[in-house]
């Protein structure tokens, strides 16, 4: 356990509900040319949420009620396509800190966990389960729990699936993975030698 | 979980070994680097004081945001000026090889690994882009990975992963003429669906795969990621070891016996274990098209567009999704989408074969006078290559833009765009709403020959009408 550690965490939702809503929607590839992710916050469904011209849409994201909310929740396969870290970045600097959904993009699941968002599954009846109660009261309070399992909300709760490995490195703070990996660095460089194509195939 | 897969064979090799979590620590042979998901990583190694731990497995170019229309500095955008110059400064700072057009050598970044020989079975390839699959087709675990990780590789020369179940994905018999390998992947996809492949490496097999160029596995393997495969790969066999042979970082010839050596001790064993097997029949593949906002929403060119009341529940909803963007009819004939914009690249459909089969199609013929249309080749060498082969006037005297390469209106990260709701016919790999650069614009994905025909046509057209 650190200061990184993430074992609790409470807040209110926001649904964004659909099936297969891939990075390019979460953030739309122009958002891309900035060379940080400071602004990354004001992005977020960039173009579902504003007209070409700048006028405000009917989305979750510009509900009055919904601007501090921490957990997202969606539906199956959210996060598909691109690899940008962008999308989980504009999702965790706009204030998400939890996303719930009945799967994850495989490779959006891995950004999430590298910034440490904690982004968990659930069962399709659940996550239905939940949306409701978010959509029917933008003040009722989520609480998730790494290390029980477990979403509580309006006096039910629910398991979730996350990857052991993942789970624990939220846990134990060690999800920002360079000081571990720079740690092990010799240990690298040795199965590094130990593979043909690295030193000239006499390994074989 | 899998045994004695190629999958199995590269993982243990490149296994540093397990952390306290219970996740692995992997060691990455080869890490590609371009200028959109690289400058926080290379911020982040400057703000610790950190240097590359790997660089000579390490090569960056430049793709996602440069211009094709013309490559003079500064460009004219000044969000990719910046872009480029960070990575010109952050791989001259930290001694990492550019590959930017200067040299010839550039391209899309999953071009030019493979161009270069770099690419070679039994290495794990990452690179900040989801379409890393694509080198797959080399026998190597390639995929694309985030920013943050992109830093722990420059950093480390690590990962920390968990392991991958196994679907084997055989395809057998023979391919109808006409039938492309994106036709071949578009129709896995249709039928295993855009989540079928999440918690799976996908290995294609089978004869179809056996008897495949490098180029078409290397679009098969590209688009494993549209699958939800985060990797997709094919043994190597010597149709792989041909195609290295010779190659600027190809093994040289006092090493070559021993690479080769290594290599077939790669493929699957026939005692390989699966978690999944998928066996389809090549005679039922034909061209495909995608009508949707999803690569799984396609259909084959000969038929039409699901019907709302065939479908029920999700299914039905993402129909009515897809149908609201679309603007298109349920029902309808698929020859019958029209087509306003002609795209052809990508990493998926941008090297030479791909040019190649777009031009038999153009030759002599003029492109529809409201379609708009731009080639813009994979490569730099692709482009050389075209242009001695003479396709470049094939394509302008047919009313196409001959442009220069890059990733260009696959993501349109560059000025090629899609306007309004303007709808294209794209090599490429995403239909995703907004893709292709208009929040409305509509994208329909088949192979380059398809692009070409509905291009002359204004609309869609089957391939094996126009080639026959």
């Amino acid at each position: 356990m650190n200061d990184k550690s993430i074992t609790t965490l409470k807040g209110t939702g926001v649904s964004v509900p659909g099936n297969d809503i891939d990075t390019d929607r979460i953030i739309p590839a122009r958002f891309l040319k900035e060379i940080t992710f400071a602004r990354m916050g004001e992005y977020p469904f960039f173009d579902e949420r504003f007209t070409q011209e700048g006028g405000k849409k009917d989305h979750p994201f510009n509900a009055p009620e919904r601007q501090n909310a921490s957990f997202l929740i969606a539906n199956d396969n959210f996060g598909c396509g691109s690899s940008r870290e962008h999308a989980p970045q504009a999702l965790f600097r706009w204030g998400i800190k939890v996303v719930l959904a009945e799967s994850l993009a495989e490779i959006f699941a891995g950004n999430c966990a590298m910034i440490g968002l904690a982004a968990v599954t659930l069962s399709p009846g659940d996550i239905h389960e939940i949306q409701k109660a978010v959509d029917d009261d933008s003040s009722l309070e989520l609480t998730l729990d790494l290390k029980t399992k477990k979403v509580s909300c309006g006096g039910r709760e629910y398991g979730i699936e996350i990857p052991e490995s993942r789970r624990k490195a939220l846990v134990e703070g060690t999800w920002d993975s360079t000081a571990l990996l720079l740690s092990r660095l010799d240990k690298a460089r040795a199965t590094a030698e130990a593979l043909p194509y690295m030193n000239q195939f006499n390994s074989l | 979980m899998a045994e004695n897969t190629l999958y199995n064979k590269v993982w243990n090799a490149h296994n540093v070994g397990t952390l306290p979590t219970g996740q692995n620590q992997i060691l990455i042979g080869l890490h590609l680097v371009h200028e959109v998901t690289s400058p926080q990583a290379f911020d982040a190694l400057r703000e610790t004081g950190l240097k590359v731990a790997f660089p000579d497995r390490t090569f960056a170019t430049c793709d996602h945001i440069i211009p094709t229309a013309s490559l003079e500095r500064p460009f004219a955008d000044s969000q990719a000026e910046q872009m480029m110059e960070a990575l010109e400064k952050n791989t001259e700072d930290f001694g990492v090889p550019l590959y930017d057009p200067p040299t010839g050598k550039q391209g899309i970044v999953h071009m030019v690994g493979p161009e270069l020989g770099l690419t070679q079975p039994g290495m794990t390839v990452a690179c900040g882009d989801s379409h890393t699959s694509t080198h797959g087709a080399f026998g190597t675990l390639a995929f694309g990975i985030g920013t943050s990780q992109v830093r722990d590789v420059l950093a480390t020369g690590c990962l920390t992963m968990d392991e991958l179940k196994v679907r084997r994905i055989e395809v057998n018999g023979t391919l109808a003429d006409e039938v492309t390998p994106k036709d071949v992947i578009l129709y896995i996809i249709n039928r295993l669906g855009v989540r079928g492949g999440l918690g799976y490496a996908y290995e294609y097999a089978g004869e179809v795969f056996d008897e495949m160029t490098m180029e078409g596995r290397m679009t098969v393997c590209n688009m494993s990621i549209e699958g939800g495969a985060r990797i997709g790969y094919v043994n190597p066999d010597e149709t792989t070891y041909e195609y290295i042979k010779g190659r600027e970082y190809a093994p040289p010839e006092d090493e070559w016996e021993k690479a080769l050596a290594w290599w077939k001790t790669l493929p699957s064993g026939e005692d390989a274990v699966y978690d999944d097997v998928v066996v389809f029949n090549a005679a039922d593949i034909s061209p495909m098209v995608t009508w949707g906002i999803t690569p799984a929403q396609s259909v084959a060119v000969d038929e039409n567009l699901p019907r709302l009341d065939e479908a029920e529940g999700d299914l039905k909803k993402s129909y009515e999704e897809a149908y609201a963007h679309m603007k298109l009819t349920p029902g309808q004939k698929a020859v019958d989408l029209p087509v306003q914009v002609a795209f052809i690249g990508s990493c998926t459909n941008g090297r030479i074969s791909d040019l190649r089969a777009a031009a038999r199609v153009l030759k002599g013929k003029k492109i529809h006078p409201s379609v708009r249309g731009i080639v813009v080749p994979g490569s730099i060498p692709v482009r050389i290559q075209a242009m001695k082969e003479g396709l470049d006037r094939i394509f302008e005297d047919a009313g196409f833009e001959w442009r220069q390469a890059g990733c260009s209106m696959c993501l349109a990260m560059n000025p090629d765009k899609l306007q309004g709701d303007e709808i294209s016919a794209s090599s490429s790999n995403r239909n995703f709403i907004g893709r292709q650069g208009s929040p409305t614009g509509r994208t329909l994905l088949m192979s380059p020959a398809m692009v070409a025909a509905a291009a002359i046509a204004g609309h869609v057209q089957d391939i094996r009408e126009i080639n026959s």
